[in-house]
């Protein structure tokens, strides 16, 4: 599906609302003769209230467009600015495309005519990922431990590989890797749900049970919060839910609109021994976090103050609160709080399908949060991100089976929906990860997924090599469309005292950034980049770099960037193919790391121990099946980068439809 | 007649309607307020409803590029394989796009709306390179392309 993370037209980029002034017919140029007398002294009174209609619209879209909202549509035109003055010429063999925008498909006028046919859909399909047997999912809902069983829920539409007719989807597993499809939990069967089953969170109660609160789009669409349990907690599958017959439980407070009301969260105990409860919202342009107290889930008192909020960053969807250890790395319970803890605020911004997160400071006594660097905060285009791709409506839990925070995703699809309807079925889940503070800067998180995906590793092969300059080297390891890859890379002491060293190299790091530089990982420079190329065809007509970049800052310090290029991934002329990334702190003393998951069309990146992630959708058409190949590269124009990794042959993970067959052979294991 | 067009642009833009308004804030100023004012619901619509208006119009051109289309097989039999293609992908906007942004719209989750208006484009103009600068269809599919812009614009207002 072509989602909005595309950029706006090239038309829309140069025809910025002040242009469309200069195509408005002058009236006051009309013919006199035409117009009655009478009208002649409006004119003057036309022109100068349209005047001050002109001034007063320039205005309030230069105070809107100020804030720091990471708008696709800025950043093109900032890129389009900047590759057109930059000083990237020096550095060989850079082409300085700009990132095309959607309706300038690849290819043009010479490219033969592509045509998806069977064979290459049907490849797109992952292995090991979760994704429904077909049709659309999105958000991740709900997800708990009960009773020996990881359980998930999701956003579903029973008719359409499109968004629509929403209900909850439901699958069952022992290791978050091996699933079971179950039976729809809930449908849009009650006037407070009819028009969409939307998402929502569990919290389970010190007594073993579980409670679920979901939005529900009301028959007359409005946002509103509802109650549901399980009909019988004696079934450990919890195949049957209640809705409680008292909801909605909440609905749109004063000020808040009916439509910018959803996704509640899992439940905190308050220092009263109430639970609280955070909604996401906006007024006008803020986002917001409302708050809630309840002793019982039916009925909620409404926090004057809100949890936290950020300007300019527009509506905060799928919000998330929950608590990290600063000392430890495994995961804490959401009521959690303490001296050794810091309190994580993440939302998925509506404006730009990001999620973003920061780290900061709880005080329970109000129900407040405010951030460690207020620079930083959610949401705003510089704060912090779980993944750099395709990553949106990510929700974690405490999993109390093994003491640790796993993050869940919606991956959307980034090809077209008529090869999403073509193909039957859109969207994956992203490898359920566990997320906790890095405890080395104590700034941002770091994520992994789940270690029982090691389960799935089959034969490996591991390498050493030392890669010239620009090497370009193909890595033997059979199949090469379900890998798990860990690598690790260290530039040779010479070559780095020599970039140190070298004057003419040009400190860019502060302008740099992995989308900004069109010419992706074809850049050659002094360290890099360097990295793996996966689903590449023997001959790179279609590959997908992974790969990091070091840059110079202005202190001479290096700055070390992550990305992922998908813009030569596939020839395909109807697929989004952007470059992705960020910077990945990199401290004193430690190598360079990355591990790689590939999974047909989908490539999940983790930098330097999971402190930047990239999760990308791809879409080759020739680099598929057994054709699909490894390699390694190194761009550098005189480095010398050594590489030592280990890449492991994936199995599938077998996600079954529901039988009680299927349930039992996982009980087995 | 342009005058008069003129003129009644001229009130509209002085009379700072959410047509115009809103229409300011799409990249193409004109082809937006025209859509909207061919429709007698655009005077006293909400932003909501003009986007609505303008998915009605995306669906009302799929219907007639497809049965343009459909005339081509017999007029043009050599452009089958592009035809097939354009066939599929105008089929996904009237069956895919515009019933999920209408849904979407309807119920207050734009951007999903917003998806379903962007691949409306990006299916017009993959029928127009399937048939390498011979497209039969070119200011159809332009004009979705137009269309789908302008619409998402509005859509956007919306998140």
């Amino acid at each position: 599906m072509a989602s909005s993370d595309a950029l706006l037209p090239i038309s829309a980029r140069e025809e910025e609302p002040l242009c469309p002034y200069t195509k408005l017919p002058d009236g006051s140029r009309s013919d006199p003769e035409t117009h009655p007398r009478r009208r002649r002294p409006y004119k003057g009174l036309l022109a100068v209230s349209f005047g001050l209609l002109l001034i007063a619209f320039y205005v309030a879209l230069i105070a809107t467009q100020d804030g720091s909202r990471s708008n696709e549509a800025a950043n093109a035109i900032d890129e389009t600015e900047k590759t057109t003055s930059s000083s990237r010429a020096r550095l060989a063999g850079v082409s300085e495309k700009s990132n095309d925008g959607l309706w300038k498909l690849s290819g043009g006028r010479n490219t033969p005519a592509f045509e998806w046919n069977n064979s290459m859909l049907s490849w797109q399909r992952t292995a090991f990922h979760f994704q429904p047997e077909e049709n659309w999912m999105n958000d991740p809902n709900g997800p708990l431990f009960y009773k020996g069983w990881y359980h998930f829920f999701y956003q579903y539409n029973p008719n359409a590989a499109v968004w629509g007719d929403i209900v909850w989807g439901h699958a069952v597993s022992r290791d978050l890797i091996h699933w079971v499809h179950l039976p729809l939990a809930m449908v849009a069967d009650q006037w407070y749900d009819s028009n969409g089953v939307w998402t929502g969170s569990a919290t389970i109660l010190p007594d073993g049970s579980i409670v679920m609160l979901y939005t529900g789009s009301t028959d007359k669409a409005v946002q509103v919060q509802n109650l549901a349990y399980p009909e019988d907690l004696n079934d450990p599958l919890l195949l049957k839910w209640v809705k409680f017959p008292g909801n909605p439980v909440l609905v749109p407070p004063p000020g808040i609109l009916p439509k910018d009301f959803r996704d509640p969260t899992t439940a905190w105990k308050t220092p009263e021994g109430k639970w609280r409860i955070t909604i996401g919202s906006k007024i006008n342009k803020t986002g917001i976090s409302l708050v809630y107290d309840t002793t019982d889930f039916k009925t909620y008192e409404k926090l004057d103050s809100l949890l936290h909020g950020v300007p300019n960053t527009g509506m905060w969807e799928c919000v998330d609160f929950y608590p990290v250890s600063k000392t430890a790395r495994n995961g804490l319970d959401t009521s959690v709080n303490g001296p050794d803890v810091k309190h994580i605020v993440k939302a998925s911004m509506d404006d730009t399908r990001f999620d973003h997160y920061a780290v900061g400071t709880y005080f329970e006594s109000n129900g407040t949060w405010i951030p460690d660097d207020p620079t930083i905060d959610v949401g705003m285009s510089s704060s912090l991100r779980y993944d750099y791709g395709k990553f949106y409506a990510s929700k974690t839990f405490y999993d109390q089976n093994k003491g640790r925070r796993i993050l869940w995703s919606w991956i959307g699809e980034s090809d077209s929906e008529a090869s999403d309807v073509q193909k039957g079925w859109s969207s994956l889940q992203g490898i359920p990860r566990t997320v906790s503070l890095d405890t080395k800067t104590g700034k941002n998180l770091v994520q992994s997924p789940v270690e029982e995906i090691k389960s799935l590793r089959l034969s490996s092969k591991k390498f050493d090599l030392e890669l010239s300059p620009g090497s370009v080297v193909p890595v033997d390891v059979g199949t090469a469309t379900q890998l798990d890859i860990e690598a690790e890379f260290e530039i040779k002491k010479e070559s780095l005292d020599k970039f140190f060293g070298d004057a003419s190299v040009v400190a860019e790091a502060e302008e740099f950034s992995c989308e900004k530089n069109g010419a992706g990982s074809t850049v050659r420079n002094a360290l890099g980049p360097f990295g793996f190329s996966v689903l590449a065809t023997e001959s790179l007509s279609e590959q997908t770099p992974v790969y990091f970049y070091i840059a110079k800052g202005k202190d001479s310090k290096l700055k070390t960037f992550f990305c992922t290029d998908t813009s030569r991934s596939s020839v395909a002329n109807d697929v989004i193919k952007p470059i992705y990334g960020s910077v990945v702190p990199v401290l004193k003393g430690e190598k360079l790391t990355m591990r790689i998951l590939v999974d047909h069309s989908i490539v999940e990146a983790f930098g330097q121990g999971g402190r930047t992630c990239i999760t990308s959708r791809v879409y080759p058409t020739t680099a598929i099946y057994g054709a699909a190949k490894l390699f390694l590269f190194n761009n550098a124009l005189d480095a010398t980068v050594t590489a030592s990794f280990k890449v492991w042959q994936m199995n599938s993970a077998f996600i079954h439809p529901y039988s009680e067959e299927a349930v039992r052979a996982l009980t087995r294991t | 007649m342009k005058l008069i067009v003129m003129v009644m642009t001229m009130m509209m833009i002085s009379e700072g309607s959410m047509i115009d308004q809103t229409c300011k804030q799409t990249p193409d100023f004109k082809l937006c307020v025209s859509l909207l004012n061919s429709d007698p619901r655009g005077s006293s619509a909400d932003i909501s409803g003009l986007a609505l208006i303008l998915i009605d119009k995306i669906k009302v051109l799929a219907t007639k590029t497809l049965t343009e289309i459909n005339g081509l097989y017999k007029k043009r039999p050599e452009l089958k394989q592009a035809l097939d293609q354009c066939s599929r992908r105008y089929k996904t906007i009237l069956n895919a796009d515009v019933p999920e942004a209408i849904e979407a719209i309807s119920k207050g989750v734009p951007k999903f709306g917003e998806d379903g208006v962007i691949d409306a484009g990006v299916e017009a103009s993959v029928c127009e390179e399937g048939f390498q600068g011979k497209s039969p269809l070119t200011s159809l599919t332009k004009s979705m392309q137009n269309i789908s812009s302008v619409t998402r614009a509005v859509v956007r207002m919306l998140l």
